[in-house]
């Protein structure tokens, strides 16, 4: 299989940073509202820069969502950034009513998002919002999986009109995108070539699912890694094609397994294809305290899981009676 | 990492009773070491708040005016504590190591897989005396407020209900909505207290929002408000005393007590610096911040 190479180590949340920046460049109109914690969702970078058009609303996410709304309504393209746990379910009325019924041109950054954010634990380890988001009408719902993207992520939302979010993590995650890479938002990016198994994943989980893909290779597997790095609106073509193409599904997020990426993928595939799927997630619980990557361990999100669901998903496309293409050697799946 | 150092944590536990107020300095030292040791272990955590607010949690549980059992914490009749600040979680975590109802050593795993101190309060976890999770600002005091709803008037026992703030925290909205039915529902056993520092994590409290005044304030929202030195144990237990007496009297009106503090007060490096919110001392600066609180 193709390789994708790992380029080093960087939160996603730094790419939001450099990329509102570079929006600030562009337009004069972008503005960015704080909710004291700017150091940490790298807004402080807008901050600096453009002390005229940063606005500190401190610890009051509802208020920072509703004054967002109407900086929008007066033409401004405001940017109000928090740990996702605040910015995108403490002020959920306000992003339905305020920002999405009116259409408002407000973004959100959601920074601190699943478990990876580590020793905090579970107040701060928010897992519920893409379900949320991406039932709001109107909104535009991001999960970039690397620095670069998350960067192109900003930059596109900001230059788009409509309500969106962007969600970004706390902990260094693998690079393998570049500033070349190609990145249209609804558009989602394949990054391997095959039809045993798809691999449909967002965020840190991109990374974990190339792993599970390299180890899957070894035994001959090929999967098509699919990287849906925004949740809404749905790459819908990409996903019937590989529900097609590979009649089996896995999506890994780092996200509650319930309503998010697996959720809206499973809507897509239930209606056009269906094909088995297993969904690679947190079970239902909160999160708690520990290092990221113990966590990740720990919560089940890791290339281990993606690898294991893949097996588990081609023997239920293999076995089952959906009618699907049978799989020449059932054994091997069966390690 | 050379300069790691054996952290051992003492055993001593303290009694809850009225004491003369010089008695509450080495309790509250005791609390403090313990904070400087778990988040020097844990490597990362909040220094600033739990420090500076040190004092207030040594008057509350060590003064007669918390009524709990260390034996039987939750199976009890009890006073409640909920802390609206759940980011100061080590500060209660170690108050109540210091009454004995769970090992001080314990408060090593802070932060750490599984442990019962987790980085914000975690109920699910059972460890005694933490009433409620919290750790998203301006939740806790909503909480307390019902809790004294039903201690006064569907209960109708004589329990109190403490609840901690931060002064950023109270910025969110939602904190003066639980301020207003305090007093409307007339909860004379809800005693509310600010950790006045005036720090928060981007800086000064009127620099990033102002929330000044805040004695005006919680007087227009019908509280009988006590500002206070929230380092001097004499102004804390006169405090803590007109809430017990507004209790006793009936009048009605709940406390609040605005305690000034300084942001980690007791190490002095930390003293009234707000960069100091959220991140715990190197190895290097618990050495240093240990001698210190041992002289
Ligand atoms: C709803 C919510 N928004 C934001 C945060 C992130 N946060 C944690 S502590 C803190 C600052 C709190 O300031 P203050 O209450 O003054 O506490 P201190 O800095 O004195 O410890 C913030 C913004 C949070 N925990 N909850």
């Amino acid at each position: 299989m193709q390789e994708i190479q790992k380029l080093g180590m960087k939160p996603t949340r730094f790419g939001f940073g450099e990329g509102l920046v570079e929006l600030g460049t562009r337009h004069d109109n972008v503005v960015v509202l704080g909710g004291d914690i700017t150091g940490s969702v790298m807004t402080s970078l807008f901050k600096e820069k453009f002390p005229e058009r940063f606005f500190s609303i401190g610890i009051a996410e509802q208020n920072a969502t509703t004054i967002a709304t109407g900086l929008a309504l007066s033409g401004k393209i405001p940017f109000f950034a928090s740990y996702g746990a605040f910015c995108a379910l403490r002020n959920a009325d306000q992003l339905r009513i305020s920002v999405c019924y009116n259409e408002a041109n407000v973004k959100i950054g959601g920074g601190h998002a699943g478990i990876s954010v580590g020793p905090d634990g579970a107040t701060h380890q928010v897992l519920e919002e893409v379900a949320f988001l991406r039932t709001l009408p109107h909104m535009t719902m991001i999960v970039p999986a690397d620095f670069e993207e998350a960067k192109k992520a900003t930059i596109a939302m900001g230059e788009m009109v409509g309500p969106a979010y962007i969600r970004f993590g706390r902990s260094p995650v693998p690079m393998f995108t570049t500033a070349d890479s190609p990145f249209v938002l609804g558009k989602a990016n394949q990054l391997t070539d095959g039809n045993d198994v798809a691999i449909l994943t967002n965020g840190w989980m991109v990374w974990e699912s190339i792993v599970a893909a390299q180890e899957l290779a070894k035994r001959g597997i090929k999967a098509r890694v699919i990287n849906v790095h925004t949740v809404k609106p749905i790459d819908v073509e990409a996903i019937v094609t590989a529900a097609r193409e590979c009649g089996c599904i896995v999506t890994a997020e780092e996200h509650q397994v319930h309503g998010g990426l697996g959720g809206a993928v499973a809507e897509v595939v239930c209606k056009n294809s269906p094909v088995p799927m297993e969904f690679v997630g947190v079970k239902d619980s909160f999160g708690g305290s520990g290092e990221p990557e113990e966590l990740m361990e720990k919560f089940g999100l890791t290339w281990k899981e993606i690898y294991a669901s893949a097996l588990v998903a081609m023997e239920r496309r293999d076995k089952g009676s959906s009618g699907f293409r049978m799989v020449k050697d059932v054994a091997v799946y069966n390690g | 990492m050379s300069s790691q150092f054996a952290v051992e944590f003492d055993s001593t536990v303290y009694e809850n009773k009225r004491r003369f107020p010089e008695e509450f300095a080495p309790i509250a030292n005791s609390i403090r070491q313990d904070i400087v040791k778990a988040l020097v272990l844990a490597g990362s955590g909040h220094s600033g708040g739990p420090l500076g607010s040190s004092d207030i949690f040594a008057v509350m549980y060590f003064g007669g005016y918390m009524r709990y059992d260390v034996n039987n914490w939750f199976g009890s009749s009890r006073d409640r504590f909920v802390l609206s600040a759940g980011h100061m979680a080590p500060v209660m975590y170690a108050t109540i190591a210091n009454t004995g109802a769970f090992p001080r050593s314990e408060m090593a795993t802070l932060r750490k897989y599984n442990t019962r101190l987790q980085g914000h309060p975690g109920r699910d976890m059972g460890l005694p005396g933490v009433e409620t999770s919290s750790g998203s600002l301006g939740q806790g005091i909503s909480i307390a407020v019902g809790m004294a709803m039903s201690d006064k008037h569907l209960d109708k026992n004589d329990h109190r209900v403490f609840c901690l703030t931060g002064d950023g925290e109270i910025q969110e909205g939602s904190v003066w909505e639980a301020a207003m039915s305090a007093s409307h529902f007339k909860l004379d056993n809800f005693c509310w207290i600010i950790d006045n520092n005036d720090c928060q994590i981007d800086g000064r409290v009127p620099e990033v929002m102002n929330v000044y005044p805040i004695k005006e304030k919680c007087e227009a929202f019908g509280f009988d408000v006590i500002e206070c030195n929230g380092h001097s144990y004499t102004e804390l237990m006169n405090a803590f005393d007109r809430f017990m007496a507004n209790q006793q009297n009936g009048t009605g009106k709940p406390t609040a007590i605005i305690a000034k503090t300084y942001m980690g007060h007791g190490v002095s490096f930390m003293n009234d610096k707000f960069e100091w919110h959220g991140k715990p001392p190197s190895w290097e600066q618990a050495a240093v911040a240990l001698q210190e609180l041992n002289n």
